[in-house]
């Protein structure tokens, strides 16, 4: 099998306005079969999908937030958020799910999935990847 | 390892265009097309934001130009105008395409 490719999903839309968090939560999903070097970043609006309380019982639609905490047990463990984009909407990081994963290679120790970066390290990370793929 | 971004969202609608250029690298693209190709008239409250980019490449599609009735002579300067096969030939001179929708 050839190398695995660095593919990244960038998250720039709120949850529930529009079918873009939920789309693209599904295709890392699916994308997470195919043993690639999967990283998602989280900007602008982005941000809001990971935060934490969300309660849609009212609203009549599933609540997809609890999905993300599942990435790990799919290989999916590198989430980028934008630390300038939490600051622009008044979110710190105290405001978001705690995601974590289970390292394999290290006797299934805990670790945190997410990693904050300014917009100079995203857009650094950005230059890295294979393939951008964006929701 | 220069990117193609790609935006086809108006500036005065969403943040796609604001968004990217703070994402841009130098020696990266820019290709501004549909709706986006507004982000390309000079005189705009965004146009300050495209002419400060001085390391990126910023590209627009005649053929989105021509369909909102904005001449040549109303692009910022320095922008170049490309059509579809120049369209193409940015994606494949570029390491990878990411689209600020």
């Amino acid at each position: 099998m050839s190398e695995a490719k660095k593919f990244l999903y960038v998250n720039r839309r709120a949850p529930y306005g529009t079918i873009y968090a939920l789309e693209s939560l599904e295709v890392v999903l699916i994308g997470a079969a195919f043993d690639q070097d999967v990283s998602l970043a989280f900007i602008d609006d982005g941000v809001f999908q990971i935060a934490k309380g969300q309660d849609t019982k009212s609203l009549g639609v599933k609540n997809f937030s609890p999905t993300y905490r599942a990435l790990g047990d799919y290989g999916v463990t590198k989430l980028y958020v934008e630390k300038e984009s939490l600051a622009e909407r008044g979110l710190t990081e105290d405001d978001l799910m705690p995601i974590i994963y289970e390292d394999e290679n290290d006797n299934f120790a805990e670790k945190p999935s997410l990693i904050f970066v300014d917009r100079a390290e995203m857009a650094k990370m950005m230059s890295e990847q294979d393939i951008v793929l964006s929701f | 390892m220069p990117t193609l971004h790609m935006v086809n969202k108006s500036p005065f609608e969403r943040n796609a265009l604001q968004s990217c250029l703070a994402h841009a690298l130098d020696g990266d693209g820019v290709l501004l097309f549909e709706d986006g190709v507004y982000g390309a008239i000079k005189g705009s409250s965004v146009s300050g934001d495209v002419e400060g980019k001085g390391g990126v490449k910023i590209y627009v599609l005649g053929a989105d130009l021509g369909a909102r009735g904005i001449e040549s002579g109303r692009l910022i300067e320095g922008i170049t105008v490309v059509d579809y096969p120049g369209f193409v030939d940015l994606v494949t001179s570029h390491d990878r395409s990411q689209s600020w929708l």
